[in-house]
């Protein structure tokens, strides 16, 4: 199987594990879904970071400069959305 | 240190099996912290075993970028006002989207410099970048929109589907022309036709449907990541890219079913400017007022009440002053419900986090479905800045543009109280019917107003 191949593999069968698991999500928590979400969407850091810290980034300033601010972009999802969806939580946790 | 590419796969699965555990954890209100915890620690742990990668080399700017981010992203996320949260998702997305755009870009040069350039790798590269451009203009539009930077009413323009579907086209054809002939202008073509996409996307989309578009833009800004993942062959992109694309089109699913439409019909636009007819015989029609007093007599003398906040309790910033209303009643033995319709708001929730925030305990706050039996016995029902939510229109009037639309049936209860600014109809533009109705009183003034004047009144007696 070529890499594409099992790249369409992991994304069909992700799509179905998230369909399961997203009808699970009670209503009221909708708010925090979407802010957890936004944080992990920004798992692109990964990327950002194998762009920022490759070899040919030290050849090139423009890989420079958009491997930073890539990995900026997203960590600034990954701390404000989790911080924000923390903060959501503890709100309901309160009784 | 040496790791084999296997190691750094099964590492990655590790982190998305987290990820699958956070977004379980949100099924309940008890789990759901925990569930964050477990998503806090696989994005941990993915980016510490990135920085072992053979590929990874140059530490300094990845430290930076990332304390750059921390120090951007922590005092947002603390200090943004809950009523608030619509706009910060939207920014959030919209840096998700531009990250894309940016990684697409990087990754292009880096290849370039390699030489290794082929086909999938061109096509993969500049959806990626289409996709997130797209996520990246239409946020940033959803943001003022929602910030009130731009005007909340739709844009509409002749052409409008026209010169979209030619956008779409030409990014196909475009982007199939850079996979075959590798010509970087066709790259930035592709960018800049997808940015002004995202634009002309959501212009069009009025106020009231902002619950939809968020949820859109939720789902592109994973499809973006999983596009990402396409591109580098990194299978913990992709899946978790897939795991929020889905999440956000499933919540916009439910948002439009909320509202009894299509999602093609909410993402071509314009609802609300074709109904001018509705408003007509308003005038002939009759509605009563109540005083703060009537309303709060009525309140405590009361067995149940329910409560149906809408995005008019938001914008008054009210929630705390119900929250005061709700401990008025409560103590005095009347058993106090919160209805929620899931588009009442401007995101799926939002009335939820705000009741939450103002420490009213969950577990009286209630969807539609397990609500609405509930509205007969009620003896009194305050709506608090909703309209189209609880007009029984949806129900009756064929010829509503809102007939179909599951709606919160406080119609039916024995008197309903509804606060409300003006006589201006709601973000549809539909006349609501509900006011006109024999066991039906509006009270006029500021939501946060009203709800202290009825705690004040119960206080005095």
């Amino acid at each position: 199987m070529s890499p594409t191949m099992t790249a369409i593999y992991v994304f069909t069968l992700a799509c179905f594990v998230g369909y399961h698991v997203i009808w699970g999500v009670t209503p009221a928590l909708h708010t925090p879904l979407m802010a957890v979400t936004n944080a992990i969407s920004a798992i692109l850091v990964i990327g950002a970071m194998l762009v920022a810290g490759s070899p040919q980034a030290s050849q090139s300033l423009w890989i420079q400069v958009l491997g930073f601010f890539a990995v900026m972009l997203a960590a600034i999802n990954i701390f404000g959305g989790f911080v924000v969806t923390n903060r959501i939580l503890a709100m309901f946790k309160k009784k | 240190m040496n790791l084999s590419h296997d190691f750094f796969a099964f590492a990655y699965l590790v982190a998305s099996i987290m990820f699958i555990f956070g977004l379980k954890g949100l099924s309940h209100p008890k789990t759901a912290l925990r569930g964050n915890r477990f998503s806090m620690l696989g994005m941990g742990f993915a980016i510490v075993v990135t920085l072992f990668h053979p590929n990874v080399s140059n530490y300094g700017i990845i430290v930076g970028g990332l304390a750059a981010g921390a120090v951007i992203g922590v005092p947002l996320a603390m200090r943004i006002k809950m009523t608030a949260m619509p706009q910060l998702v939207a920014a959030l997305h919209s840096f998700v989207g531009l990250a894309a755009v940016l990684v697409a870009s990087g990754t292009y040069l880096m290849h370039v410099q390699d030489g290794h350039i082929n086909a999938v790798l061109l096509t993969e590269l500049v959806a990626g970048s289409a996709i997130g451009a797209v996520t990246f203009t239409g946020s940033l539009i959803a943001f003022g929109k929602l910030q009130a930077i731009l005007g909340s009413a739709p844009l509409i323009f002749k052409g409008q589907h026209a010169l979209n579907a030619l956008l779409i086209g030409a990014i196909v054809v475009l982007s199939a022309l850079f996979a075959y002939d590798h010509n970087v202008t066709l790259f930035v073509a592709v960018t800049a036709i997808a940015l002004l996409l995202g634009f002309l996307l959501v212009l069009p989309i009025g106020g009231s449907d902002m619950p939809v578009v968020v949820s859109m833009l939720n789902s592109y800004s994973g499809w973006a990541a999983s596009a990402t993942g396409f591109t580098l062959n990194n299978q913990l992109l992709i899946a978790t890219g897939a795991l929020v694309g889905s999440s956000g089109a499933i919540l916009s699913y439910i948002m439009c079913k909320a509202m009894n439409r299509s999602l093609m019909n909410v993402i071509l636009g314009g609802f609300g400017t074709t109904v001018e007819a509705a408003a007509a015989d308003a005038a002939q029609k009759s509605c009563r007022s109540a005083s703060t007093e009537d309303a709060a007599f009525m309140f405590e003398n009361a067995s149940s009440v329910i409560v149906v906040p809408g995005y008019g309790m938001a914008v008054a910033q009210a929630q705390h002053a119900v929250k005061e209303l709700y401990e008025q009643l409560h103590s005095r033995g009347v058993e106090v419900k919160f209805a929620i319709h899931p588009v009442a708001g401007r995101m799926p929730g939002h009335m939820n986090v705000l009741l939450a925030e103002s420490e009213i305990p969950y577990d009286s706050v209630l969807e539609l479905e397990e609500i609405n039996p509930d509205f007969a016995r009620a003896d009194a029902v305050l709506v608090i800045g909703a309209n189209d939510v609880v007009n029984p229109a949806a129900r009756t009037n064929k010829a509503s543009p809102l007939y179909g639309m599951p709606i919160l049936e406080a119609y039916k209860s024995k008197m309903v109280y509804v606060i409300k600014r003006s006589m201006n109809p709601g973000y549809s533009g539909v006349e609501n019917d509900l006011f006109y109705l024999d066991n039906c009183s509006l009270i006029f003034g500021d939501a946060k107003k009203v709800c202290e004047g009825l705690v004040n009144c119960l206080k005095a007696n």
